[in-house]
C-alpha cells in the first residue's frame, strides 16, 4: 500500500493508506484523532472541516494521498496545553455549542472566516460564510456570536 | 443564590472535550479485533423476496460472516416492538404487523433491512454487500398518506387490512355537530403537516462487544435512553437477559427524537457479536440515515371550527390521516394519538373538540417522534385555524385570541381533550411578545416594504404543549408498556466530591451542568466537585431517558429528591458527630449547624464522617449516597406566544425572516443560558419546516430527498438572530418549579412563520415547507 | 469507494499519458463533485489521475483585454485575485458564491467547466463572456464546448489547461440557489461589451446554453423592461423537486433582469 507522509498539528506522521483513504479516515482510522467528525456523505455538513496548508477543506472530500507532504491541522491541533484556542474560548463563552458533533467543524471553518475576513466580522459575512457547515442544536444565534467573538479576540 | 446554583449562566462543564476534540461519540470509539458491518438494504419499497443468495458475499475477501432474517429467528430473536397501544373504534389494538430486524420473505420501504455482512475492514464489507443477491418479486408500493387507506390500495401487511393501523377518535362527537350546527360561523382548513428526517448531525452508531467469560453483551449505541433501549432489547426482542446486557452511551451528538426508538441495526448488532465472537461495529452514512432513520409528522388534515358572533370558539373537529410508515417503531403509535390530539385546546377555552386520526401504513420509513412529536401537528392546525378564523370574522389575530385565551385564573385548567394543565398566563406572554416584536409599528415596516416591492408579513402563535413526559399512571392508562417516572442517585465520595448518577441521558442539552448546578443549589458543594453521569447501564440505575422535554422537569426532581434525602440524613450525622439532638440541626448553604449556635459541619466534613463510622451508634447507617425516583402527577404545560415578521420577495417567493420574537413560560430557569440556546435550536428546527424540509418520496416509494444535496436543512443564512423573553408562572405540580424547553421551539415556530406568509400575501393558507416556489405560486394566486 | 489506481503527475504531458495507459481513468481536480461520486460508488474509475501537482495549469494572467485562469485556480482564488475583481469583477463575485468555503479551497474552475454540471456557476460566465477553454489539445470556443448534460467537446485524453476570458464593458451574475445544494436552481449571467450582449444560463435546462432570445431584445434595448416580451419556452426547462419547469422560465427572467439591472 502506499505510504503518506504529512504533518498533523505540527507533528510528521506517516501511515500506509489505500488509494480510496479518505484524509478523514486517515485521520480519524489510522491517527485515532477522532475530533473531525463525520456527518454527511455530500460535501454538506461541514463536520470534517480540517486545515489543510492554512485552508479550510472537507476532509470527507479528499482523498488522504492529496494530503501526502502537506500541513494538517485539526482540533485536537488547536489549544495550547489546557489553554484553549480564543475561538474556541469564544464558542464556550457564548454557548455556541450544544451537542459538540458540528462544533469543530465549525471552529476549524472559523479560523479559516477569519483568516479571509479579518477580525472584525459582521453577523451577515459570518451566516454567509458559514452554509458550509450544518448545526442542528443551536440554531446558529449563539455560533455566530461565538464567531464574532473569537475573531475578535484573536486579533486583541 | 449560591455562586453557581439555580438561576446562573453557568458556561457547560461538558464544552470542554467538545471543543479540543476529545468528546466521545459511538463512532469514536474502537476496539481490539473489532470488525465491520453493513446492511443490505432493500432498494424497493415494497417485494418480495423470492431468494437470497450469500455465497458470493461470503466468499469476499476478508468476510467474516452473512446474515439474514433466518438465522436471526432460529437464534430465537423477536421482532421489533411499539411499546404503545391505541385502541380503534372498533374496539381493538392497533393493528401491529410483525416488524422482522432483517426482513422475513418480504420488505417493505426502501432502507428495509435484508442482510448484513461483517467482514475485517469497512471497505470490504461494502464490496461484499454488494454480492448479495437478493431475487426481489416486486410489487406495487404506497406512499400517499392521503390515499393510503383507499378502496383497492395495494395491501401492505396481511394483518393490517386497507392499510389502517387504526382509527382513533376522541371527543363527543354529537355535541360537536350539535355546535357546529348552531354557530354563527364556521371556519375551515384543509392542511398538510410535512414529513421530516430528523437529522441530528451525528449519524447513528452501534458496536457490539461479547465477553464470552461474563456472557455478557456490551453495545455502545447512540441513544437518548439506554435503560430503554436495554429493557426492549433483553424483555422483547431477546438479545440477552437484562442482567447480562450492558449498553453504554457516551456522548451522543444530538438526537432530537431520532436516537429514542430501537433499531433494527441495534439489535442485529447485538446479536451478531456474540455470533461471530468478535466486536462488530455499524455506523449508519447520511444516505442511510435518511433511509432508515425513524421520520417525523407526515399528516394530512381537515380542521373546522365553530364559532359565535364574538369570535368565541364553540367547538372544533379534526380529522387526520397520519402516516405511520411501513413498520411502528418504538413510539409509532403514541405520536399521532395522545401526543397529537390532546393538544387540540391549545391556549383556548374550546369547549367541544372532536377529533378522528386514521393512522395508515405505507411503503415508507416508520414515522415516529421528531423533535416535539405530535404537537408541533396539533400546534401547527390549530395556530393556522385560528388565524383563519380571524380573517373570517374580521378579527386581528391579536384579538381572536386574546378572546378566546384561557384566563389566569383559571388554572388549573381541565381541558376537553384530556390534559389538565398546570399554570399560565396567557396574556401575559402575548402581552410581552408583541412588545417585543414592535407588532404596532408593523404597518408601518410593511408600507416601507412594499415602498421597495417586497410584502411583509406578520405571525403569530401562541402555543401550549404538554412535555416532561412522565405521569406513569398517565401513559399506562394511554396503553404505554413501561412507567415513565425518573431516577437520580446522589453519591458523596469521601473526599466530599459528589457524582450524580441520572436515568436521564444528555444528547447536547448540557445535563452535567444544570443538574450539577442543582447540587451547587441544593447541597452547598461546589460545582467543579460534582460530576454527572449517564449513558451506561452499567453505572447508573434504571431510568427512562430522555425525550419529549423531560430531563429537568422529572430527572432534576428525582436528584432533588435525593439531595433532600443526603440533607436528612447528613442532620443525622452531624448530630451525632456534634453531639447535639437531630431537631437541632439545620442546613444551608453546605453547612449543618446546630441552630443558635456556631458549631457546624460542612457537608464534605459529613461524607467523610459517614465513610468512616467508628463510633456510631445502632441504627446510623454508614454512607452517604441516596437515591430517589420521581414520578410526577402531571405533564408539565409550557406554553408562550412566538411572533414573526418576514419580508416575502413576490418575483421569486423567496421568504426572508425579518425578526423573530419569543416568549415563552418554562416556569423557573435553571441556567438561563442553556434555556435560551434550546429555544434558539427548536425556532430553527421549526423554520425548517416551515420553510425548508420536506421529506419526499416518489410513486414508486423512492426517497427523493435522501441526502443533504436534496433535503434542504436550515443553515446559518437561512434564519435571523432570535429576541427571546420569558413570562414565567409557577407550576403547582413540579416541586423545583420548572417546564421543559427542549420543543418549544420547533412546536411554536411553523404556524408562527406561515401565519407570516399568509399575512404578507393575503391568502388563506400555504403548505409546507413554503418553499420560494410554492410561495410565488400563491403570490401569483393573489394578485 | 472502489479501489483505483492512483496518479499524481506533475506535468500534463505525464497526465495525458496516465490517462492514456488506464483502463478507465478520470482527471481528478479539485475532486469536489468526483470524490462525493465515488463514495456513493456510483463511478469507479480504474484509475485516478489527479492534476494538483501540475504547477502549469494554476494561476492567474492579464493578456492584454483578457484574462486566463489556470484549470487548477480554485474558486477561493478567483474569488479574492485582485485582477479578477479589477478586470471581470462579476466572475470573481461568482467564484465568491459557489458552494461554501471549504469547497471553494478545493473545487477549481477546470473541474467545474470539465464535469459541466447542468446546475454548476462557471459555465454560464463562460459561455456569457465567450470564454475560450484552452485544453491539452486545442482552444475550443465557448460556445462549442458545453456539448450536453455532463458532456463538453473534451476528449477522454484531453483537459483543460486554462480558460480565458476577454474582458466585459459589463457584466452580472445572478444566481437563484438550490436551498439545500446551494447549486443554481437558475443561473445567468449578462455580459455587455460595446453593443454587444451574451446571456449565458445555467440550471435552467440540461446543459448551459446561450439565452438566444434575451440577448435579441436587449442588443436592441439593454433594459430589464424589454424582457418583459420574451417567451422562455417552459417545455426546455428542468423541473425537479426544488422548482417545476414553469418557476424556472420564470426565474430565467427574473435573474436577467436583475443581472441587466445591475450591469447598469
Amino acid at each position: 500500500m502506499p505510504v503518506i507522509n504529512l504533518r498533523v498539528n505540527g507533528n510528521p506522521v506517516s501511515g500506509e493508506v489505500e488509494a480510496r483513504t479518505l484524509l478523514v479516515q486517515f485521520l480519524r482510522d489510522n491517527l485515532r484523532l477522532t475530533g473531525t467528525h463525520v456527518g454527511c456523505d455530500t460535501s454538506q455538513c461541514g463536520a470534517c472541516v480540517v486545515l489543510m496548508d492554512g485552508k479550510s477543506v472537507k476532509s470527507c472530500t479528499m482523498l488522504a494521498m492529496m494530503a501526502d507532504d502537506c500541513d494538517v491541522t485539526t482540533i485536537e491541533g488547536l489549544a495550547n496545553g489546557s489553554e484553549l484556542h480564543r475561538m474556541q474560548q469564544a464558542f464556550m463563552d457564548n454557548h455556541g455549542l450544544q451537542c459538540g458533533f458540528c462544533t469543530p467543524g465549525m471552529i476549524m471553518s472559523a479560523l479559516d472566516i477569519v483568516e479571509r475576513n479579518g477580525n472584525d466580522l459582521d453577523e451577515a459575512t459570518i451566516r454567509r460564510e458559514l452554509t458550509g457547515n450544518i448545526c442542528r442544536c443551536t440554531g446558529y444565534h449563539n455560533i455566530v456570536k461565538a464567531v464574532k467573538a473569537g475573531a475578535k479576540a484573536m486579533g486583541d | 443564590m449560591a455562586t453557581n446554583g439555580i438561576g446562573v449562566s453557568v458556561r457547560r462543564k461538558e464544552d470542554k472535550r467538545f471543543l479540543i476534540g476529545k468528546g466521545n461519540y459511538t463512532d469514536d470509539i474502537n476496539v481490539v479485533g473489532q470488525t465491520y458491518a453493513i446492511f443490505v438494504r432493500s432498494p424497493h419499497a415494497h417485494a418480495t423476496i423470492n431468494n437470497i443468495d450469500t455465497t458470493d458475499a461470503e466468499a469476499a475477501a476478508g468476510v467474516v460472516a452473512v446474515f439474514t432474517g433466518d438465522d436471526l429467528a432460529a437464534d430465537g430473536i423477536a421482532p421489533l416492538i411499539c411499546g404503545v397501544t391505541v385502541t380503534s373504534d372498533d374496539g381493538e389494538p392497533h393493528r401491529a404487523p410483525a416488524h422482522p430486524a432483517l426482513a422475513q420473505g418480504k420488505v417493505n420501504y426502501v432502507g428495509d433491512h435484508v442482510a448484513i455482512v461483517i467482514a475485517e475492514t469497512l471497505a470490504q464489507a461494502k464490496d461484499a454487500a454488494e454480492k448479495v443477491e437478493v431475487d426481489y418479486g416486486i410489487l406495487p408500493a404506497v406512499t400517499d398518506t392521503a390515499s393510503a387507506a383507499d378502496e383497492g390500495q395495494q395491501q401492505i401487511h396481511e394483518a393490517a387490512p386497507n392499510n389502517i393501523c387504526f382509527n382513533w377518535p376522541l371527543g363527543d362527537k354529537q355535541a360537536v355537530e350539535a355546535a357546529f350546527a348552531s354557530a354563527h360561523k364556521i371556519s375551515t382548513l384543509d392542511l398538510v403537516n410535512n414529513r421530516m428526517v430528523t437529522n441530528p448531525m451525528e449519524p447513528r452508531a452501534a458496536l457490539g462487544e461479547y465477553n464470552t467469560g461474563t456472557e455478557e453483551i456490551t453495545l455502545h449505541l447512540t441513544t437518548q435512553n439506554p435503560h430503554l433501549h436495554r429493557l426492549v432489547l433483553s424483555a422483547f426482542n431477546q438479545l440477552a437477559p437484562e442482567h447480562k446486557l450492558r449498553i453504554v452511551s457516551t456522548d451522543v451528538g444530538g438526537g432530537f427524537g431520532a436516537k429514542i426508538f430501537i433499531y433494527a441495526e441495534e439489535l442485529v448488532v447485538g446479536w451478531a457479536c456474540r455470533k461471530v465472537n468478535r466486536p462488530v461495529k455499524w455506523t449508519s452514512d447520511r444516505t442511510e440515515a435518511f433511509l432508515s432513520d425513524a421520520h417525523g409528522r407526515d399528516h394530512v388534515t381537515s380542521a373546522e371550527m365553530a364559532l359565535d358572533e364574538d369570535g368565541k370558539f364553540l367547538a372544533m373537529r379534526v380529522m387526520t390521516r397520519a402516516n405511520v410508515g411501513a413498520y411502528l417503531s418504538t413510539f409509532g403509535t403514541m405520536v399521532p394519538s395522545y401526543l397529537y390530539a390532546f393538544l387540540f385546546a391549545g391556549q383556548y377555552t374550546t369547549p367541544l373538540i372532536y377529533s378522528e386520526v386514521k393512522a395508515v401504513f405505507t411503503n415508507t420509513a416508520p414515522v415516529d417522534a421528531s423533535r416535539g412529536a405530535g404537537r408541533p401537528e396539533a400546534t401547527f392546525l390549530l395556530e393556522r385555524l385560528v388565524d383563519v378564523a380571524a380573517a373570517d370574522m374580521g378579527l386581528d389575530p391579536v384579538e381572536i385570541r386574546r378572546r378566546n385565551f384561557i384566563p389566569v385564573d383559571a388554572f388549573p385548567y381541565q381541558t376537553p381533550v384530556v390534559q389538565c394543565y398546570d399554570s399560565g398566563d396567557y396574556n401575559a406572554a402575548l402581552d410581552k411578545a408583541l412588545a417585543l416584536a414592535d407588532y404596532d409599528g408593523f404597518g408601518a415596516r410593511a408600507e416601507e416594504a412594499k415602498s421597495r416591492g417586497m410584502l411583509r408579513g406578520i405571525g403569530l402563535s401562541s402555543y401550549v404543549e404538554a412535555c416532561g413526559i412522565a405521569p406513569s399512571a398517565a401513559v399506562g392508562q394511554l396503553g404505554a408498556g413501561v412507567g415513565l417516572w425518573e431516577s437520580a442517585q446522589v453519591r458523596f465520595n469521601p473526599t466530599g466530591n459528589v457524582q450524580v448518577f441520572t436515568g436521564a441521558h444528555s444528547n447536547g442539552q448540557g445535563h452535567e451542568t444544570t443538574f450539577a448546578q442543582l447540587i451547587t443549589e441544593l447541597l452547598g458543594v461546589p460545582i467543579e466537585d460534582v460530576e454527572v453521569i449517564h449513558g451506561d447501564t452499567a453505572k447508573t440505575q434504571f431510568g427512562m431517558g430522555t425525550y419529549g422535554s423531560r430531563s429537568l422537569a422529572v430527572g432534576g426532581v428525582a436528584i432533588a429528591k435525593a439531595c433532600e434525602k443526603l440533607i436528612a440524613k447528613g442532620k443525622k450525622i452531624a448530630a451525632h458527630a456534634l453531639e447535639a439532638a437531630e431537631g437541632d440541626i439545620e442546613f444551608a448553604d453546605g453547612n449543618f449547624t446546630i441552630a443558635g449556635t456556631d458549631k457546624a459541619m460542612n457537608i464534605a466534613e459529613v461524607a467523610f464522617n459517614a465513610y468512616v463510622p467508628h463510633s456510631y451508634p445502632e441504627g446510623l447507617e454508614p454512607g452517604f449516597d441516596e437515591n430517589a425516583f420521581f414520578d410526577p402527577l402531571n405533564f408539565s404545560f409550557p406554553a408562550g406566544t412566538h411572533v414573526c415578521e418576514v419580508e416575502v420577495d413576490p418575483d421569486t417567493g423567496v421568504v426572508e425572516i425579518i425578526k423573530y420574537s419569543a416568549v415563552d413560560d418554562f416556569g423557573k430557569l435553571i441556567n438561563p443560558m442553556i434555556v435560551e440556546g434550546q429555544v434558539h435550536g427548536g425556532i430553527a428546527h421549526g423554520v425548517g419546516q416551515a420553510l425548508l424540509e420536506g421529506c419526499r418520496y416518489d410513486s414508486e416509494g423512492q426517497l427523493i430527498t435522501a441526502s443533504f444535496m436534496d433535503y434542504a436543512m436550515p443553515r446559518a443564512d437561512n434564519v435571523p438572530n432570535f429576541d427571546i423573553d420569558y413570562a414565567p408562572t409557577n407550576p403547582p405540580d413540579n416541586p423545583l418549579g420548572v417546564k421543559g424547553c427542549g420543543e418549544a421551539g420547533a412546536i411554536a415556530a411553523p404556524p408562527a412563520v406561515i401565519n407570516a406568509i399568509t399575512n404578507a400575501l393575503g391568502v388563506k393558507h400555504i403548505d409546507m415547507p413554503a418553499t420560494p416556489e410554492n410561495v410565488w405560486r400563491a403570490a401569483q394566486g393573489a394578485a | 469507494m472502489y479501489d483505483f489506481s492512483y496518479h499524481n503527475p506533475d506535468s500534463v504531458a505525464g497526465a495525458v499519458s496516465a490517462m492514456n495507459k488506464a483502463e478507465d481513468g478520470k482527471f481528478v481536480a479539485g475532486g469536489q463533485t468526483m470524490l462525493p461520486t465515488m463514495k456513493h460508488r456510483l463511478a469507479s474509475p480504474s484509475d485516478i489521475i489527479v492534476l494538483g501537482g501540475i504547477a502549469e495549469l494554476s494561476g492567474i494572467t492579464v493578456d492584454g483585454d483578457s484574462i486566463s485562469i489556470g484549470a487548477m485556480t480554485t474558486h477561493a482564488e478567483v474569488a479574492a485575485s485582485s485582477d479578477v475583481q479589477a478586470m471581470i469583477p462579476a466572475l470573481a463575485a461568482l467564484a465568491a458564491n459557489i458552494g461554501d468555503p471549504a469547497v471553494r479551497n478545493c473545487g477549481t474552475i477546470g473541474g467545474s467547466v470539465a464535469n459541466n454540471d447542468p446546475a454548476a456557476d462557471y459555465p454560464a460566465a463562460v459561455i456569457a463572456l465567450g470564454a475560450t477553454v484552452k485544453t491539452s489539445k486545442r482552444e475550443i470556443s465557448a460556445d462549442d464546448f458545453f456539448t450536453g448534460m455532463f458532456e463538453t467537446a473534451l476528449e477522454e485524453d484531453e483537459l483543460i489547461t486554462a480558460i480565458s476570458f476577454p474582458k466585459a464593458d459589463a457584466a452580472a451574475y445572478m444566481k437563484f440557489e438550490n436551498p439545500a445544494s446551494r447549486y443554481a436552481i437558475v443561473g445567468v449571467f449578462v455580459a455587455k461589451t460595446g453593443d454587444d450582449v451574451r446571456v449565458g444560463i445555467t440550471g435552467a435546462t440540461p446543459c448551459a446554453h446561450r439565452g438566444m432570445r434575451l440577448e435579441g431584445v436587449l442588443n436592441s434595448n439593454f433594459s430589464g423592461d424589454a424582457l418583459e416580451s420574451v417567451e422562455i419556452p417552459v417545455d426546455k426547462m428542468n423541473a425537479d423537486i426544488h422548482a417545476s419547469a414553469e418557476y424556472r422560465a420564470h426565474l430565467v427572467k427574473v435573474m436577467t433582469r436583475r443581472a441587466v439591472a445591475a450591469c447598469s
